[in-house]
C-alpha cells in the first residue's frame, strides 16, 4: 500500500475511533445519568432508547448562528476550539488497539500523549480571554491553574509506569504487563499493573484525569451556578460543539491511556497471544467503556469541590502521594 | 542542487512552511501591540521548532519542547498576564520609539550574526550522518546517565536553588504580613 493511502486509512480510522467513542460516551452520559436520578433520558430520537440523540444534538448545534461577541478577539476566539480538539485527537493516533491495530506505535508514546494532550491548557485559557466576559476569563483562569496543578501528578503518576515497564512506548507497556507477574508450577500467571503495584499510581492517575478533563468533582472552571459555563460561555453553534466533543473525547482519551497503563491494555489474563491478536481491539474497548462509566458515575454522585480544596488535594496529596510512589516502584525495580 | 530539484522533494516543502512558521510567529512575538498575540506568536515559533526536530528525528527533543515550553511556559506567561492585565485589542503604549527599535535591531542582528559565525565556523564543513529513523528515548537517558552524568546533576542542583530562591523571593511569613 502507498504512503499516501494508508495515511488517509490512518487519519480515518483515528477520526472514527475519536468520534465513535465520543459519540457512544455522549449516549452514555444521557442516560446513565438520567437512571441514576430515577429518570428515563433521550426516548424519542431514533425510535428506540434514543439511541439517536447525540446525532441529533450534533445536527442541532450545526444549525446554530457562529456568534462571535462584539468586542471579542476574532482570530484567537475562532481559533481555540480547534487548539483545544488538536490536543485531544493527538492523543489518539498512539492508542494501540490489539498488538498490530494502531496508529503510529510511538517509541515515547506516553511522552507525546501528556504533551500533545497538555495543548488543550493553551486553548482553554485562548477562549477563557478573546470572549470579552469577565465569566470566561476567570473560568479560562481556573481551568488554567486547575489544569497546570493536576498536570504534574498526572504525569509523575505515568513516571512510575514507565520506571516498572522499563519503557516510554505505550505498546512496550502493555506488553511488559504480559510478562509473567508469579508462577504457580507451570502456569504463568499475568496480571496488570493495578494488581501488581501500581494501585496508588491508578488512582492518583482517575482523580488528575478527572480533575484534567474539568469533569465534577473538578468542574470550578465551569461552575454553572456561579460563571454561567466558563470559558465556553460566549461559544455557540459548532465551535460550541467542538468544545463539547473535546469534553467527551477527552473522557475517551484517558480512559484508554489509564486502561494500557493500568488494566493491562488489549491483554486479559489467561488470554493466549493469538486470542488477543483477535479479541484485543474488543477488549480494549470494553475497558475503556467501563472506565468511562466510572467517570460518569462519580459525576452524577459527587458534589463540587471548591476551588481552595482542589488545589489542595493536587499540591498537598497527590503529588507527594505520586513522588512517593516513583520513589516505591524505583526501589522495587531495582531491588527486584 | 538547483532550485528544481530542491522544490520537487516533499520534504523541503515541510521544511518551508516549518520554517516560515518559525519566522512569523518570531516577528509577530516582538511585533504585536497585543502582549496575548506575542505569546501565542511564541507557539507558533516554538510549535515550528518542534516540526523541525520531527524533521531529523530527534523525537524527544521535539516533544520535550512541546511539553515544557508550549504546554507549562506559554501557559504560566498567559495566566500571568491574563492574572494582572490583559486587554483586548491593541495598547498604544507598548510600541518603543524609533531610537530604541533601531537599537534593538542592531544588538539582535549582531547577537544572531555571532552565533551563526561560531556555528559556522565550528561545524561549517563538517558533514553529520542523518540517523537512520528517529532516535531512541532509551539511548538519550543512558548517555544522560553515564556521560553526562555530571551536568545532568549539576543542572538539576541549579534548577533545585531556583526553586528555593523562587520560594523564599515570593513567600511573606504571616509575622511579617501583620506588621
Amino acid at each position: 500500500m502507498s504512503f499516501a493511502v494508508l495515511l488517509t486509512v490512518k487519519v480515518l480510522a483515528v477520526l472514527g475511533l475519536m468520534l465513535g467513542g465520543a459519540l457512544v460516551v455522549i449516549y452514555a452520559e444521557l442516560k446513565v445519568g438520567a437512571h441514576m436520578q430515577n429518570r428515563i433520558g433521550p426516548y424519542f430520537a431514533g425510535g428506540r432508547f434514543g439511541w439517536a440523540q447525540p446525532f441529533a444534538d450534533a445536527l442541532k448545534f450545526m444549525q446554530k448562528e457562529d456568534l462571535v461577541p462584539d468586542g471579542a478577539d476574532d482570530r484567537v476566539y475562532k481559533l481555540a476550539p480547534y487548539v483545544v480538539l488538536m490536543g485531544t485527537i493527538g492523543v489518539f493516533v498512539v492508542l494501540p488497539l490489539s498488538p498490530r491495530f494502531v496508529a503510529r506505535d510511538l517509541d515515547l508514546g506516553a511522552f507525546y500523549a501528556l504533551a500533545i494532550s497538555s495543548l488543550t491548557t493553551l486553548g482553554v485559557l485562548m477562549a477563557g480571554w478573546s470572549s470579552n466576559n469577565k465569566y470566561s476569563l476567570i473560568g479560562g483562569l481556573r481551568a488554567a491553574a486547575q489544569l497546570i496543578a493536576y498536570e504534574l501528578p498526572l504525569v509523575l503518576a505515568v513516571v512510575a509506569v514507565a520506571i516498572q515497564a522499563g519503557t516510554l512506548s505505550i505498546s512496550g507497556i502493555i506488553e511488559a504487563q504480559a510478562a509473567p507477574a508469579f508462577s504457580i508450577g507451570e502456569l504463568n500467571v499475568a496480571l496488570p499493573y493495578i494488581l501488581t503495584g501500581q494501585i496508588i499510581g491508578f488512582a492518583i492517575f482517575v482523580v488528575a484525569s478527572l480533575a484534567e478533563l474539568s469533569r465534577i468533582p473538578f468542574d470550578m472552571p465551569i461552575a454553572e451556578s456561579e460563571l454561567t459555563m466558563g470559558f465556553v460561555t460566549e461559544y455557540s453553534s459548532i465551535r460550541f460543539a467542538m468544545f463539547f466533543l473535546a469534553e467527551y473525547a477527552g473522557m475517551v482519551s484517558m480512559s484508554a491511556l489509564a486502561t494500557a497503563f493500568y488494566l493491562g491494555g488489549y491483554q486479559l489474563p489467561g488470554l493466549s497471544a493469538t486470542a488477543v491478536e483477535v479479541l484485543g481491539p474488543v477488549i480494549f474497548i470494553s475497558k475503556v467503556f467501563l472506565l468511562s462509566f466510572l467517570f460518569i458515575w462519580l459525576r452524577w454522585t459527587l458534589p463540587r469541590f471548591r476551588e481552595d480544596q482542589l488545589q489542595s488535594l493536587a499540591w498537598r496529596w497527590l503529588i507527594p502521594a505520586a513522588l512517593l510512589n516513583i520513589a516505591i516502584t524505583a526501589t522495587f525495580k531495582v531491588v527486584f | 542542487m538547483s532550485f528544481g530539484d530542491w522544490i520537487g522533494q516533499l520534504e523541503n516543502w515541510i521544511f518551508a512552511i516549518l520554517a516560515v512558521g518559525t519566522l512569523s510567529g518570531a516577528f509577530l512575538v516582538v511585533h504585536s501591540r497585543n502582549v496575548i498575540h506575542s505569546a501565542l506568536g511564541l507557539v507558533l515559533t516554538l510549535g515550528s521548532s518542534a516540526g523541525l526536530f520531527l524533521m531529523l528525528g530527534a523525537e524527544f527533543v521535539a516533544w520535550t519542547l512541546v511539553m515544557v515550553y508550549i504546554g507549562a511556559v506559554i501557559v504560566l506567561f498567559l495566566f500571568g498576564i491574563m492574572i494582572t492585565r490583559a486587554p483586548l485589542g491593541y495598547e498604544s503604549d507598548l510600541s518603543h520609539p524609533m531610537s530604541v527599535k533601531v537599537t534593538a535591531a542592531i544588538v539582535s542582528g549582531s547577537m544572531f550574526a555571532l552565533i551563526g559565525w561560531a556555528f559556522l565556523d565550528a561545524f561549517g564543513s563538517v558533514e553529520f550522518p542523518v540517523a537512520e529513523g528517529p532516535t531512541r528515548t532509551a539511548d538519550i537517558g543512558i548517555s544522560m546517565f553515564t556521560n553526562y552524568v555530571i551536568p545532568f546533576e549539576v543542572m538539576s542542583f541549579l534548577l533545585l536553588a531556583a526553586l528555593v530562591g523562587g520560594i523564599v523571593l515570593a513567600r511573606q511569613d504571616p509575622e511579617e504580613v501583620d506588621e
